[in-house]
């Protein structure tokens, strides 16, 4: 089975290449990356005019898959990657029941391989049940699949056991991926506290709430050696933090999301619980230092934190609508607007969602090198689109970008050489 | 002037010619409180719902009989009596209201926003009787009126709030409605009481009493919530009063014609002295009479205002 794209222009961060090449896949890897490949029996899909890249990654996805399949589901989670040039994501375990035993994780493997449209990696948990009390069993979930170990949507509050969570994923050589929250100081809070939560009478959460947990954890991760990746950046005081930690050769890396290099609190106005997620959409300053962050390197990934709810959840009064929205769908294009914006070169902007997400996870995607697996995106970086809710792939619709106009989007999504999605 | 609004759901969003007239329409109603018979039947045949999530005294019955001397239905419904506790949203509960074909809901409840929330979803109109810590238009309608019964004016006065600012939907909506009629409005309070960026909102703020109320013609004072306290803002209500409370010699610093105001229910001894509360000063109780006015100023105005008088 051999299938040629040719004539696209082939950017891969990981090898430094931005050039007009074909690419030949032989058996859903790659065979072979040269000016004008002969088709030979080889089915031919032209990327004339195309970005051409390697299947892209987001690590920070909740695919509610099992038990809250009423918000999305394997199947329709991984086709939303597939529709957004996602090839592999990494899925967070605050399922029902957690990501704590090996049963989860099987299952979620198992489902994703028969069912999905994409590479489905999955996150387990700290501690059991997510209670930041006991260890959950690392070894064994490393071994079924887990690429790393988060209790996300919450913090872990115990420092100690942070610390022995720490220590003990070093010792299977995986990251500790860090919601950090210190919750005394969220006290409640339901959006960023600033000027805008001071006019709606919105209880605030400070970006200290965000930035003293980044603090400890990045200390924790110095004393014991292991790898810390830091969750969602959203403040000024934990890229800075991150960016101290780097220099003095901590071993952390970070992801930001789209909606915190994009929009600000101000999305709030008019009680819009489709702007309401944590951590909170901060001030123009904290997106300023977000985006100096991704353009120096500091800020490793940008991920989605994709976290689809129902409408029924989202319909209420802003102080008790559910936390997050949707962001597989709208990944390329917001990534692509900081290139427009010139805040990032195009390599670099795509390696923070292909060969840089998969080095933090230890995962063998994200390049076009020969031998590697064909997860192939083939983009259109000026098509203009419009977001509306019934053409999403995902189950839920809580996106704040419905009713906008994005430029750029996948035009074809390669999964080890086959087709998953196509536009 | 012709301003008949579909939704009174903030001061923010109304002019200083908007908010003037409002206040000439109350001016005309307040006489009609004081007939032997006040009644009159502007608004016969049209249903208000009181819809209040949250306990109020002052409030539901200012907007209840405001309804009624005016000759429109109005109905009572409290969170207690309601599907509240039965699981409902707060959408399905309007909804079925609704279906009874109200004229106007007039609502209260704990959710910043819930009024907008309404408005948004249903074809009658809304108004904000309390909506969490966003705003309370009429409170702050009636507080102006107030003030310009007993100054003449508005404009160019120095009006003082201290108290509980980051939970005071009061505070909110008397900074908008003072400093668009042209007052100088200038907010005390301890630091965990300040929300930050409070100045955008159009006001001076301090974090001592005397500098607040110094040469002030009018000394507004928020009732310490303690109901709303889940965090330790305070270390108790004697230091509060020792340091925001205000009494007699404090009382001084300001003009010796200030007034002194406060939105009620009081705690006697904690943010006002009884010796204040009973002095010569206060206004208190107008304020709460011209509530009645200024509600059924409001209640008019979204009915129709004139177009209702000419049909």
């Amino acid at each position: 089975m051999k299938v040629l794209v040719k004539s696209g222009r082939v950017i891969d961060p990981a090898n430094a290449i931005d050039e007009k090449l074909d690419i030949l896949i032989v058996d859903g890897k790659i065979a072979e990356l040269a000016p004008n490949i002969g088709a030979g029996e080889a089915d031919v899909i032209s990327a004339a005019g195309m970005l051409v890249t390697p299947g892209l990654i987001d690590m920070h996805v909740h695919l509610r898959d099992p038990g809250l399949e009423y918000k999305e589901d394997i199947i329709t989670g991984t086709r939303a990657a597939a529709a957004g040039g996602v090839t592999s994501l990494a899925c967070m375990p605050n399922t029902s029941p957690v990501n704590d035993n090996l049963a989860v994780t099987r299952y979620i493997i198992s489902k994703a391989g028969e069912q999905g449209s994409a590479n489905v990696f999955p996150i387990g948990c700290i501690s059991k049940g997510m209670k930041g009390e006991i260890l959950a069993e690392m070894g064994e979930l490393k071994e079924g699949g887990c690429v790393g170990f988060s209790d996300d949507g919450l913090p872990v509050k115990d420092g100690e056991m942070m610390r022995r969570a720490l220590e003990y994923a070093g010792t299977f050589g995986a990251p500790i991926i860090s919601h950090a929250e210190d919750l005394s100081l969220v006290a409640g809070g339901a959006m960023n506290e600033g000027p805008v939560s001071t006019e709606l009478g919105l209880k605030g959460i400070p970006n200290v709430a965000e930035d003293a947990m980044t603090a400890r954890d990045i200390m924790l991760a110095e004393l014991t050696g292991t790898h810390l990746h830091v969750a969602h950046v959203s403040t000024r005081g934990s890229v800075e933090l991150v960016r101290q930690a780097k220099t003095r050769g901590v071993h952390v890396t970070c992801e930001a999301t789209p909606h915190h290099f994009t929009l600000t609190d101000d999305a709030v106005r008019g009680y819009n619980t489709n702007a309401k997620m944590n951590p909170p959409l901060r001030s123009q300053d904290d997106v300023d230092a977000v985006c100096a962050g991704l353009a120096d390197g500091t800020i490793d990934a940008i991920a989605t934190d994709h976290a689809p709810h129902h409408i029924d959840e989202k319909n209420v009064e802003f102080a008790i609508a559910m936390n997050g929205i949707v962001g597989l769908e709208t990944l390329l294009p917001l990534t692509l607007k900081l290139v427009g914006n010139k805040v990032l070169s195009l390599q670099q902007a795509i390696a923070l969602i292909s060969c840089q997400p998969a080095r933090i996870l230890g995962i063998d995607r994200g390049t076009l090198s020969v031998g590697a697996v064909a997860d192939i995106t083939l983009i259109n970086p000026n098509k203009e689109w419009l977001v509306e809710a019934e053409k999403l792939q995902s189950k839920s619709k809580n996106s704040p970008f419905i009713g906008q106009t994005m430029r750029g989007c996948a035009m074809k999504t390669l999964l080890a050489g086959k087709e998953v999605y196509s536009r | 002037m012709i301003f008949n609004p579909k939704h009174i759901l903030g001061i923010k969003e109304l002019s200083a010619a908007e908010l003037t007239f409002i206040l000439d329409t109350a001016e005309s109603f307040k006489e009609i409180n004081n007939r032997d018979i006040k009644k009159v039947p502007t608004l016969r045949g049209k249903t208000i719902i009181n819809l209040f999530f949250e306990a109020s005294t002052r409030t539901r019955t200012s907007f209840e009989i405001a309804g009624k001397r005016l000759s429109a239905d109005t109905v009572n419904i409290s969170a207690s009596s309601s599907s509240v506790v039965k699981g409902e949203t707060l959408e399905d509960t309007a909804k079925n209201i609704e279906a009874m074909h109200p004229d106007i809901i007039v609502m209260r409840h704990s959710a910043s926003g819930a009024c907008h929330y309404l408005s948004e979803r249903l074809s009658c109109s809304v108004v904000n009787a309390g909506d969490g810590m966003h705003e309370h238009p009429s409170q702050a309608l009636l507080d102006a009126f107030t003030i310009r019964q007993h100054k003449g004016r508005i404009d160019g006065l120095t009006v003082a709030i201290v108290g509980d600012i980051t939970h005071s939907r009061v505070v909110r909506s008397n900074i908008y409605c003072l400093s668009k009629l042209g007052a100088t409005v200038r907010i005390a309070g301890p630091g965990t009481m300040l929300p930050p960026g409070l100045e955008s909102l159009g006001c001076e703020v301090f974090n001592n009493l005397a500098d607040a109320i110094r040469d002030a013609d009018c000394v507004m004072m928020l009732r310490i919530q303690r109901e709303r306290q889940g965090a330790p803002l305070i270390p108790s209500v004697r230091e509060y009063a020792r340091y925001f409370g205000l009494n007699d010699n404090n009382l001084k610093l300001a003009k010796d014609d200030a007034i002194v105001m406060h939105p009620g229910p009081i705690n006697r001894g904690v943010e006002m002295s009884s010796a204040v509360v009973d002095g010569p000063r206060n206004v208190i109780l107008d304020q709460v009479e011209n509530g009645v006015a200024v509600r059924m100023a409001l209640l008019y105005l979204v009915a129709g205002g004139e177009k209702l008088q000419q049909d």
